[in-house]
């Protein structure tokens, strides 16, 4: 870790006035919780509304005539297929076809491109998209230090912006996709993804104004979540962490994300090792599991079969608010990933019972039908 | 910072302990608690079981963290917190009183008057601010 003094987001003071735990994450200084806590944080965003500060998340844009195909040369997903104003998750590999980052790819116009990124990958995957660039009639430019992103994210999530004054039709905007709105009277990208297995929006905003669009959101009844609830309410959904399910160690393969990578769809980065990789049998699978005895697991734990060996490894784990059950994602060689197989977890020298469950752990309860 | 308790005595890893008559009993202390934030599970010793000062007894997990727990005072633990089993959350509403951890039946009550008095754990607690 380096010392360098920690970025600031702009809602830095907004944090401190709340009484927010502020912890360095990624080289920002970000909220981990406020006084509400982790738990109470959690619930808000799986029965009402949260709203998350993440600016520290990295904003590429591509443009330019060959902004398409070079955000293509350097995703595993299909971007050439993207219509206007949609948007794809996706991950970056590198040659050996090992993941580099996951990222969204937003498109808004055939010749502007947004990529958000991880807050710990920006400068590599800047330096990666640029080079794709080189050559080709697109510019690459890293916005994320002009740029505020927030979360909005929880069943009521649009009754939040329709308070806040945002326009009435984007309840109908699809999953995944972007446009451009006015709220609390600046002009602003919002986009229905996110990160916690709720439905909501991301709102990508000029830096100055992030402020202002953070207050309208929480008058209009959000409520103010860090990123320890981020953390649970991902891993309960059972979305990838870069640094944790994936890395520069695993492919898209192992981790369950090949449905993310399209071999047929053209030249990209990493295609050849990735349909070598494919090929061959898994070594390793990410599974899900629960807590069957008393403990927690945690991330870097080893997973042991019953015979107290030790098969893998686990890559999140914790209290799962939501179900009241501790849970935990990890890798195990495939003959031990089947839906209730038993093993074990080593938790500080006790091995702890858990079982193989089906994921994701939490499923949100369907809307009742548009009237 | 919450008020810091007179009469008690606290070890350096947040834990306080109560003398009882010939008994102490033991828990962690509020600042300890607004470290963890919200406690998930409490890893307790068996009745019965003998500790020594400055060894590890449990633990106590939060959503993000794991904590050990350590003795304040070697001796036979003759009572646990049953409860907290089932309500770990009891230790945040109240880390003084009714989110006590264990009681010991000391083999050497001035092993207390190594820790530090409430004067000291707020000296001690002002100097981790910094």
């Amino acid at each position: 870790m380096s010392d360098a003094p920690l970025r600031r987001t702009p809602l830095d003071a907004e944090h401190e006035a709340l009484g927010a735990r502020l912890v360095p994450f990624a080289g920002w200084r970000m909220p981990l919780h406020y006084p509400d806590g982790i738990v109470r944080e959690h619930h808000a965003v799986r029965r009402h509304a949260g709203l998350f500060d993440v600016s520290h998340m990295g904003e590429l844009w591509v443009r330019g005539p060959d902004a398409v195909e070079v955000v293509d040369r350097v995703v595993t997903n299909d971007i050439r297929r993207l219509a206007d104003g949609r948007a794809r998750y996706t991950v970056a590999c590198n040659e050996r076809g090992t993941i580099l980052d996951d990222l969204i790819v937003y498109r808004v116009a055939a010749d502007e491109l947004l990529i958000v990124c991880n807050a710990s990958n920006r400068e590599k995957m800047a330096g990666v998209v640029r080079a794709a660039a080189s050559g080709r009639s697109a510019e690459v430019d890293d916005a994320t230090e002009r740029t505020g992103l927030l979360a909005l994210q929880g069943p009521h999530a649009f009754d939040v912006l329709a308070k806040a004054g945002a326009p009435s039709e984007l309840v109908s905007m699809p999953s995944f996709s972007i446009r451009r709105a006015l709220l609390a009277g600046v002009d602003v990208w919002i986009a229905r993804t996110g990160y916690t297995g709720e439905d909501g929006v991301e709102i990508v905003c000029p830096w100055e104004s992030t402020v202002a669009v953070w207050r309208a959101l929480l008058a209009a009844g959000a409520v103010p979540v860090g990123l320890g609830a981020r953390d649970t309410l991902r891993l309960e959904a059972r979305l990838a962490l870069y640094g944790n399910e994936i890395d520069e160690t695993t492919t898209p393969w192992e981790a369950g994300l090949g449905w993310v990578v399209k071999l047929d769809k053209g030249e990209f980065t990493g295609r050849e090792a990735l349909a070598q990789a494919r090929r061959r049998p898994l070594e390793r699978t990410l599974v899900g599991f629960e807590m069957t005895g008393r403990g927690i697991a945690r991330h870097g734990y080893q997973i042991l079969d019953e015979d107290g060996a030790v098969v893998g490894v686990v890559t999140s784990g914790g209290p799962a608010p939501s179900l009241d059950r501790n849970i935990g994602l990890g890798y195990v060689p495939p003959r031990l990933s089947d839906i209730g197989t038993a093993l074990r977890i080593d938790v500080r020298g006790k091995p702890v019972d858990a079982v193989v469950v089906r994921t994701p752990f939490y499923v949100r309860p369907r809307e009742p039908a548009a009237p | 910072m919450k008020d810091i308790p007179d009469g008690l005595a606290y070890t350096k890893e947040h834990e306080w302990a109560r003398r009882e008559g010939d008994l102490v009993r033991v828990g962690i202390t509020a600042y300890a608690v607004e470290q963890l934030g919200d406690v998930t599970l409490v890893d307790l010793p068996a009745r019965g079981r003998h500790v020594r000062a400055g060894e590890r007894f449990g633990d106590v997990e939060s959503v993000k963290t794991v904590s050990e727990l350590y003795a304040p005072c070697s001796g036979e633990v003759v009572e646990v917190n049953e409860r907290l089993a089932a309500h770990p959350e009891i230790v945040n509403a109240s880390p003084w009183d009714e989110g006590w951890m264990i009681v010991i039946r000391p083999t050497d009550v001035t092993e207390l008057a190594a820790l530090m008095d409430a004067a000291a754990y707020r000296a001690y607690l002002a100097s981790l601010d910094h």
